[in-house]
């Protein structure tokens, strides 16, 4: 029944954490305003021109006058959207076009048939995505891991693209300024009793990403910064 | 393998200092910080004037020298410094992100055309 375009995306705040992505964040920002016009990009402190490249792009940005981290980043976007009063979903999106708006899509839909409050975004619910096999057996053990400690049942907890409902941002507290926010983020939604499901989405694993993407070293830091919170 | 007296008491405090980990801080804890500070100090003078004390204790506790004990205690002091600055700094980074944050907020509210345009939504009726 719902023919993708057809979705209202009146009141979806996309939250953008910006770190150092002045070349694609421009394009990242246009492409996504085609279908989201309400972005907020959270600048965490770049030292290169990616605000600038944002705002002309028609995002509002809000800068961290220094570098604090993607998961502080995430909280300050939050904490902005619920300043506006339209805000009825925020979308967490990654400022390095891995993330497609028609995956967005599909979650709001989904949130709106199901009368979901969370929808988590999934590498692993169909093919679409190809990660390397060592990634993909970190991501496995991450997700084992957060099923354990958090109330969910989850297949992909690592992923960036989240849809959540605006009852929802405003009972969110993250406090890993680092990269266990989104083990943490889980966490939280797990323990506040709210409906949640998983929509598949695909992750672009481009050369630009996949430079700038986190190594596997730094799952070790994201357990460590867990345990010892 | 015979057990010494000295593995328990290592394995007890470094047991204890890895507990402060998943321990919340608050005054009690920073009393007995401060208390065994003060111990130690209060013991640091009476071996200066009884150097064979550690020796003695040392073999008390069945360590060989009196040095191989102040090593091991150096090694229990350090975790436990370590631990601590470790905590210590993750609550001042919270403060300063919530400090930056409020900056942050506080500087785009400024610069937004503010009291933001209510209508919107009803230009559109999509959601059933």
């Amino acid at each position: 029944m719902n023919t993708t375009r057809q979705v209202d995306t009146a009141g979806v705040w996309l939250v953008i954490p910006l770190f150092n992505e002045a070349s694609v964040i421009g394009d990242v920002v246009a492409q996504a305003r085609t279908v989201f016009p309400d972005v907020v990009v959270v600048d965490d402190g770049s030292s290169d021109g990616g605000a600038d490249a944002a705002r002309a792009a028609g995002a509002v940005v809000v800068r961290h006058p220094v570098n604090l981290g993607q998961g502080a980043a995430l909280q300050t976007g939050f904490e902005f959207v619920r300043t506006r009063p339209d805000m009825r979903w925020a979308v967490t999106f990654d400022a390095d076009g891995q993330h497609q708006t028609d995956d967005v899509l599909a979650m709001l839909d989904k949130a709106r048939a199901e009368d979901l409050q969370v929808v988590f975004g999934s590498r692993f619910l169909d093919d679409r995505t190809s990660p390397s096999l060592a990634k993909k057996l970190v991501l496995r053990a991450a997700v084992g891991y957060t099923n354990l400690t958090t109330h969910t049942r989850l297949t992909d907890a690592h992923n960036g693209l989240r849809l959540l409902r605006r009852d929802v941002v405003e009972r969110l507290d993250i406090t890993q300024n680092r990269m266990a926010h989104a083990s943490e983020l889980v966490a939280q939604i797990g323990s506040m009793d709210v409906r949640y499901g998983e929509s598949p989405v695909h992750i672009l694993y481009t050369d630009y990403s996949r430079s700038k993407g986190q190594s596997l070293w730094n799952s070790v830091n994201i357990l460590v910064e867990l345990i010892l919170r | 393998m015979k057990v010494l007296l000295i593995q328990v008491i290592l394995v007890a405090v470094i047991g204890a200092v890895v507990a402060r980990l998943f321990r919340s801080r608050g005054a009690r804890s920073q009393a007995i910080r401060r208390l065994g500070l003060l111990v130690f100090a209060a013991f640091a003078v009476v071996s200066v004037f009884f150097p064979d004390l550690w020796s003695r204790i040392a073999r008390a506790v069945g360590v060989g020298r009196g040095t191989d004990l102040v090593l091991y205690a150096l090694v229990v002091a350090f975790l436990s410094y370590t631990v601590t600055s470790y905590l210590r700094f993750r609550d001042l980074e919270s403060r300063y992100t919530r400090l930056a944050r409020r900056i942050a907020l506080d500087e785009v509210a400024g610069t937004l055309p503010t009291p933001e345009p209510p209508a919107r939504d009803e230009q559109d009726p999509g959601r059933a």
